[in-house]
């Protein structure tokens, strides 16, 4: 996973270039940086990669990582260590929409397996893996606070509860035309099937 | 029935500030702030014997007697809202529902503790409910219940909220504590302990969400009044998230006291186990604790009916006991597997696994993979042996209790039901009927 060694490599000077946050982005960032004392802007560094994340493409590239350090003034390091701590940072590219189906107790005493089998055989990959067509990853994940409504898988923002396969079809079909990268920072995280 | 923290949660709107407000809310700001001192809050908070609702069950006001008062040296109020205990969802109904109930409690609490700015740290798979949290603040600030000069008073307040990045481990309180200064969530080793050296090396208390939000309650009732709900040091009522084979999952309020089989046969709960199966087992407070049998969950050892309190489940110790934990309810029934069950919980404590202690780090991973062995049908009858010996040589042993609530399960489960391991162990076989068509069965 992340066996490429931050630091080390030598990055594409003018792909670090591209990697700048919106305006808007930017004011997200100074926000929560100005939550935090004088000086101990170190704190917003969770929050803040979630945003890079969600801007720069679902994945936090060695770029992305070298560039969020600069932004808090910080060591490369500081954001490489924990951005490979915390299991929902991608240190490699994802599919645009990541499917993580939660695979402890309660939601496996209600059938996540099945569900997880089901996602396999209908997108022809394995938990891991990327459709070739780059919409979709699957991924499993532990207890995701949502035992009362299992089985569930999260997408981004949102929560699918109470999966069936019929539910797993029409939210696959709704995703595949939407066709767009889904973060955990999206505004519409109405669970809406 | 005596609801205190959801009583309201099926109002509608209620998560806007309006219709709180309308509802009664922010009475115990009001009535803090203007008519009591900070310590006369703490000193109602230790009179309702109110307990941690996080999964320890500390004395609450016992614990924030203890914070350090340095001159000139800030203090921090942290809420944890990090709830990732395989089995418990109810912090998360709470905030989704009615987040002006945690906001209020953080003022509250902040003005006893003397806190000028407190933090609320959520799961960062919670993001959304962070959203929900973050528009209330905005609705409290803008009608002055934070920010400067509260009511009036020279009491002033920022609250902020921060989401995590995935980390189970981040809900033990000094992981979650460097997490906080944007670190690796590696627990702290204790003493000091947050009291004295907490968030950037200040005196920080750290409480769970629902711990907050009973604050609330307990100011506008009285500590007195709140002791008498409930049966001897457990008081108040508690939030349960109940899951698995029953009929009505869901986070139930109850008031501490309720006997273990009411909750789970009443149609005011649980309402009994789904398509008329046997009841098999039940983890009562969360992963972490000590599974019980039918038998033992709804009796204890003596006989006597086993009660939804601190004490009551804890009665027998591990041997026939177990602990009331975060009130994560999970009930299992007759084709449940418990090797297979266990299995799952191992797979998430090694996961979880900060990495710092050597017995955790390596421990879960051998029982792990020890545990698959009886999944893949080639574990020998004294592999057994080896997982208890294994799981023996963890607890007391490690920097914080992950280690030990890793081992937890995997002794009880052993003690318990050891005949299912010796029979897969035997028969070479694994056969798994638990979940068999079960989905299909749901979406008929
Ligand atoms: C591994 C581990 C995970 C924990 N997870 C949580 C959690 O998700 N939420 C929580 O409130 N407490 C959690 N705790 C307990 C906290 O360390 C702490 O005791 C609690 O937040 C104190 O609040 P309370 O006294 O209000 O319960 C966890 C403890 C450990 C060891
Ligand atoms: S017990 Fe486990 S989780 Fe806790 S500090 Fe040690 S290695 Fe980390
Ligand atoms: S066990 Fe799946 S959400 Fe809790």
């Amino acid at each position: 996973m992340s066996s490429q060694v931050h630091g080390v490599q030598h990055f594409d000077k003018a792909k670090r270039a591209e990697i700048k946050f919106s305006e808007e982005a930017m004011k997200v960032v100074q926000t929560i940086i100005s939550h935090y004392p004088e000086g101990k802007q170190k704190s917003a560094l969770l929050p803040v990669l979630h945003i890079a994340q969600a801007e720069f493409g679902g994945w936090l590239s060695p770029e992305t990582m070298d560039y969020i350090a600069s932004v808090l003034k910080i060591k490369p390091i500081e954001v490489f260590e924990v951005a490979s701590f915390y299991t929902m940072y991608n240190l490699q590219p994802v599919g645009k929409c990541v499917l993580e189906v939660c695979q402890t107790s309660s939601c496996w005493l209600n059938g996540a397996e099945d569900i997880v089998k089901y996602i396999e055989k209908k997108l022809s990959i394995k938990v891991g893996e990327t459709t070739k067509d780059g919409m979709f990853t699957l991924k499993v994940a532990e207890c995701l606070g949502s035992c009362g409504t299992a089985p569930m898988l999260q997408c981004g923002a949102s929560f699918h509860e109470n999966l069936t396969y019929e539910k797993v079809d029409n939210l696959i079909e709704k995703y595949k035309s939407e066709n767009r990268l889904r973060s955990y920072t999206d505004l519409d995280y109405k669970n809406t099937i | 029935m005596k609801k205190l923290l959801i009583h309201n949660d099926k109002v509608p709107n209620i998560h806007t500030l309006d219709v709180y407000r309308a509802q009664g809310g922010y009475a115990s700001v009001e009535k803090a702030l203007k008519t009591m001192t900070p310590d006369q809050v703490t000193e109602e908070v230790k009179k309702s014997g109110l307990r941690g609702r996080g999964g320890a069950g500390f004395p609450t006001g016992m614990k924030w007697s203890f914070l350090a008062k340095p001159e000139g040296v800030p203090r921090y109020l942290v809420c944890n809202a990090d709830e990732s205990e395989p089995g418990t969802f109810k912090d998360r109904y709470l905030m989704e529902k009615i987040p002006h109930a945690l906001i209020e409690g953080m003022i509250t609490s902040s003005y006893a503790l003397g806190a000028k700015t407190s933090y609320i740290y959520i799961r960062g798979e919670y993001f959304y409910v962070a959203r929900i949290l973050e528009q209330a603040i905005a609705e409290a600030y803008a009608a002055g219940w934070l920010g400067k000069n509260i009511l009036g008073t020279d009491f002033s307040h920022d609250c902020h909220v921060q989401v995590g990045g995935g980390a189970y481990i981040c809900g033990e309180e000094t992981a979650l504590l460097e997490s906080l200064e944007g670190k690796r969530g590696n627990p702290r080793i204790k003493p000091p302990f947050p009291a004295v050296a907490g968030l950037w090396g200040c005196p920080t208390v750290v409480n769970n969400v629902e711990t907050i939000a009973a604050v609330c309650p307990i100011v506008n009732m009285g500590g007195e009044e709140y002791a008498k709900i409930g049966i001897g040091k457990s008081t108040g009522t508690k939030l349960i998230s109940a899951s698995g084979h029953i009929n009505k999952p869901g986070v139930y309020e109850i008031e501490l006291g309720v006997p273990v089989e009411e909750f789970i046969f009443s149609d005011e709960y649980c309402g009994g186990i789904r398509n008329g199966k046997k009841l098999k087992a039940v983890v009562a407070g969360g992963s972490s604790v000590p599974i019980l049998p039918t038998e033992l969950i709804l009796k204890t050892a003596k006989g006597e009916p086993r009660l939804m309190t601190y004490e009551s489940l804890a009665d027998g110790g591990f041997q026939t006991g177990t602990m009331l934990g975060s009130g994560g309810f999970i009930v299992m029934d007759e084709d449940t597997s418990i090797v297979k069950n266990l299995f799952t919980f191992t797979r998430f404590y090694h996961h979880e696994s900060c990495g710092q202690c050597s017995p955790c780090r390596e421990g879960t991973g051998w029982m792990e993979k020890i545990l698959h062995k009886f999944l893949d049908g080639t574990a020998n009858e004294s592999d057994v042996d080896l997982l208890w010996d294994i799981q023996s040589k963890i607890e007391g042993k490690t920097i914080c209790p992950l280690g030990e609530a890793a081992a937890w399960p995997v002794a009880a489960a052993i003690r318990h039901f050891k005949d299912e391991f010796l029979e897969i162990a035997r028969k070479k076989k694994f056969t798994d009927v638990s979940h068999y068509n079960r989905l299909n069965k749901i979406s008929a």
